[in-house]
């Protein structure tokens, strides 16, 4: 098998993966399908919006359930919210999941509940920022070896 | 039968214009993408009131997809004082709710249509045929 078919196979395997795994669904196939040779980075692009949002709103929530005052659960959620959506626009599952229940329980002023899913979101986001970076390094190699991705 | 001047303009040009109006920048990115590659040309917005801002300066859009939950002015606001002020648009509601009761102060604010989020190409599609069968 020559360098190039190597390479596509390793791409395609991985991008299996990352769906068969549940971290992404067909919204980021959709995604995949916008990209064309007049906006060859628009999936990087967008998931670097994605990583800038999420460092983002993390913060924020993290910031907020910290308040020993009296933590401002609607706030956390305006967070949520955010990150819910983009999470789902990108087609990023496993984190919408977790938003979703972060939701119930910012809507419990449930403040422990809060906190795990502070820690589940964190922990879902980074592992899925690391994958998705090394999608990219593939379809770097590939593009770098002559092959593509379509 | 007599025909509006935006009727005859639209037989003639084949061109849609849209306005995204949404709060979230990844999803504006998307919507815009998408746009770009069915050939309409379109503008886009952070909140309600940008949207009715454009519509002021004498902006016309064949389509504008509304987001329901934004900041300063929210998606149902801004459809309604787009409606009371003589807006004509095709005004889609793009959300991620999904419960009835939700969306039903949305659609009766004035909305053409509504679209559960994400958006995708065969949503859009299905958008832009409505509005080019209703000339």
């Amino acid at each position: 098998m020559d360098i190039v078919s190597q390479l596509q196979r390793q791409f395609i395997d991985y991008s299996a993966s990352l769906h068969h795994e549940g971290f992404v669904d067909d919204q980021f196939t959709q995604l995949q399908k916008l990209q064309d040779e007049n906006s060859p980075d628009f999936v990087v692009e967008v998931a670097s919006l994605f990583f800038e949002d999420c460092e983002k709103l993390i913060n924020n929530m993290a910031r907020a359930l910290e308040q020993q005052q009296g933590v401002d659960f609607k706030q956390v959620d305006a967070s949520v919210h955010q990150l819910k959506g983009s999470s789902s626009s990108i087609g990023a599952v496993r984190v919408k999941n977790v938003c979703i229940s972060f939701r119930s329980f910012c809507e419990a002023q449930n403040r422990e509940g809060c906190l795990r899913c502070l820690q589940q979101v964190t922990h879902e986001y980074s592992l899925l920022k690391n994958k998705l970076q090394t999608l990219f390094r593939l379809e770097q190699q590939l593009l770098a070896a002559g092959g593509s991705i379509k | 039968m007599a025909q509006s001047r935006h009727a005859v303009e639209k037989e003639q040009s084949t061109k849609i214009t849209a306005l995204v109006v949404d709060d979230n920048r990844i999803n504006r990115t998307i919507h815009c993408r998408l746009l770009n590659n069915l050939g309409v040309e379109n503008e886009v917005v952070g909140n309600g009131k940008e949207a009715v801002d454009a519509h002021c300066s004498g902006k016309k859009f064949d389509l504008i997809l509304m987001d329901m939950e934004m900041p300063i002015m929210n998606g149902i606001e801004a459809t309604r004082k787009l409606r009371e002020m003589g807006n004509r648009s095709m005004i889609a509601g793009v959300s991620s709710r999904s419960m009835e009761e939700d969306i039903q102060e949305f659609i009766e604010a004035g909305l053409d249509d509504y679209q559960e989020k994400p958006l995708t190409m065969s949503k859009l599609i299905s958008l832009i045929r409505k509005i080019k069968l209703n000339g």
